[in-house]
């Protein structure tokens, strides 16, 4: 078994835009890795709304383990009612209206700032259950997805979890939820790259734009790969061409694709050939970040 | 006693906002001094939250009555516990609202009659009152 000599990376697949092909590049890329790299290969479903990459990699899930969050409680009788809790409260979770207290644990980012503040000490934090983490293996890749609990707003924390997950020893696929919302934003953050997989359609690259402002904002490299090229304009390859971004990689519009796709089949399984391109693409990636490292440790 | 109505604007003449937690302002009026007092809601652009912002607003200053049409599970829960009572605004001006109120034209709102988010979704737009 070889090891990548440039250590073990983790590598983000996002979009702005949810069915562009996060899964379907994310699936791919892990068992490409994998077919170059036997059990050195990780893939973790971090979008915990709507997870879905256990669909096409028939994981076993062996172990499972909650995820909790911090969340405030008030003891009324010590409570003076003064407010301090609420005014420093960023997401409104708590609200001290005239005599009555409330709490909104879904509302509730865990952060402290209410107990902190608190001038009599009324406010003690106790834990809830906002979600699941589910580990186990598909093959030889191991495999990582998580679950928020229906009707709990805050996905961040399972993201969070999930992502404790992630094995230095393994190279790691983090498949993002759509969007550049917060739960993508706590997928990407501390990855080496991010793939950002979009359509080539005007809809994709507005969306595009926006994916690859937040990967700029939060300081992690990106590169695009092109889904159902051919299906609309040029628009996409002209805004990669003009920001200097690379399109790693162009999966052409292909029914036999979408048909397999639907039969919940991964690409790289379909068409054996799409293995060697995504491996491809990992080596690049593989080079591009080792690159990078050394202008830093240079600079 | 103080009403809050929620409004598109600051004075007694401006015109009611249908939805509590994303209007833009709260006009608050005093019924006996007939004072009229206009608030900017911080929380109309809030990610999350919005309607318990408003409500922890609207006791802040004082209020005792609330003139809206539409508010969600939160800020509903926010102000009936503190015993704040929550009236169906129809459309026209907080300075009308308010004069329906104390002839007794204004029906009270019993239970939340808008979705988590539904102001945010409707933002820029003129919503359903129900």
């Amino acid at each position: 078994m070889s090891v990548d000599p440039n250590g073990q990376l983790t590598i983000a697949i996002a979009a702005g835009k949810g069915g562009t092909g996060k899964t379907l590049v994310a699936t791919s890329l892990a068992i490409a890795i994998d077919a170059h790299y036997p059990g050195c290969a990780q893939i973790i479903d971090c979008d915990v709304e709507e997870p879905n990459a256990h669909l096409l990699m028939q994981p076993e899930l062996t172990a499972q383990a909650p995820v909790e969050v911090l969340v405030p409680e008030v003891d009324l009788d010590t409570c003076t009612r003064c407010g301090a809790c609420a005014r420093a409260c960023q997401f409104s979770a708590i609200a001290v209206i005239r005599q009555a207290v409330l709490t909104f644990h879904g509302l509730c980012a865990g952060c402290g700032a209410c107990a902190y503040v608190c001038p009599v000490d009324a406010i003690t934090e106790v834990t809830r259950r906002v979600g699941t983490v589910k580990s186990g293996s598909a093959g030889e890749i191991d495999f990582v997805t998580g679950t928020l609990n229906v009707g709990d707003q805050r996905a961040t924390p399972v993201t969070k979890a999930v992502k404790d997950r992630i094995r230095d020893d393994l190279i790691t696929i983090l498949d993002a939820p759509p969007g550049t919302a917060c739960p993508m934003q706590e997928t990407v953050e501390g990855s080496d790259y991010c793939i950002l997989v979009t359509e080539p359609t005007p809809f994709g690259l507005s969306n595009l734009q926006d994916a690859v402002e937040t990967c700029r904002r939060i300081g992690v490299p990106c590169g695009v790969i092109i889904n159902r090229d051919g299906s609309g304009n040029d628009g996409v390859e002209r805004y990669c061409a003009q920001e200097g971004i690379e399109v790693l990689l162009r999966v052409p519009q292909d029914r036999r694709i979408a048909e397999a796709y639907s039969r919940g089949e991964t690409l790289v399984a379909t068409m054996p050939q799409w293995r060697d391109e995504l491996a491809t693409v990992y080596y690049h990636i593989t080079d591009m970040v080792a690159a990078q490292a050394t202008g830093e440790g240079v600079s | 006693m103080k009403v809050a109505v929620s409004s598109r604007g600051t004075e007694r003449m401006s015109v009611v906002d249908p939805r509590f937690g994303r209007a833009p302002y709260f006009v608050i009026v005093d019924t006996e001094s007939d004072e009229v007092e206009g608030i900017e809601n911080p929380g109309a652009l809030a990610g999350t939250g919005a309607g318990v912002a408003a409500a922890q607003l609207i006791a802040d200053a004082g209020a005792e009555a609330v003139i809206t049409s539409a508010l969600g599970p939160h800020a509903w829960a926010a102000l009936k516990s503190g015993g704040i009572q929550v009236y169906d605004a129809g459309r026209g001006t907080v300075d009308a609202m308010v004069k329906l109120l104390l002839q007794g034209g204004l029906t009270p709102i019993e239970e939340p009659n808008a979705d988590l988010k539904a102001g945010a979704a409707r933002f820029g737009q003129s919503p359903d009152a129900k």
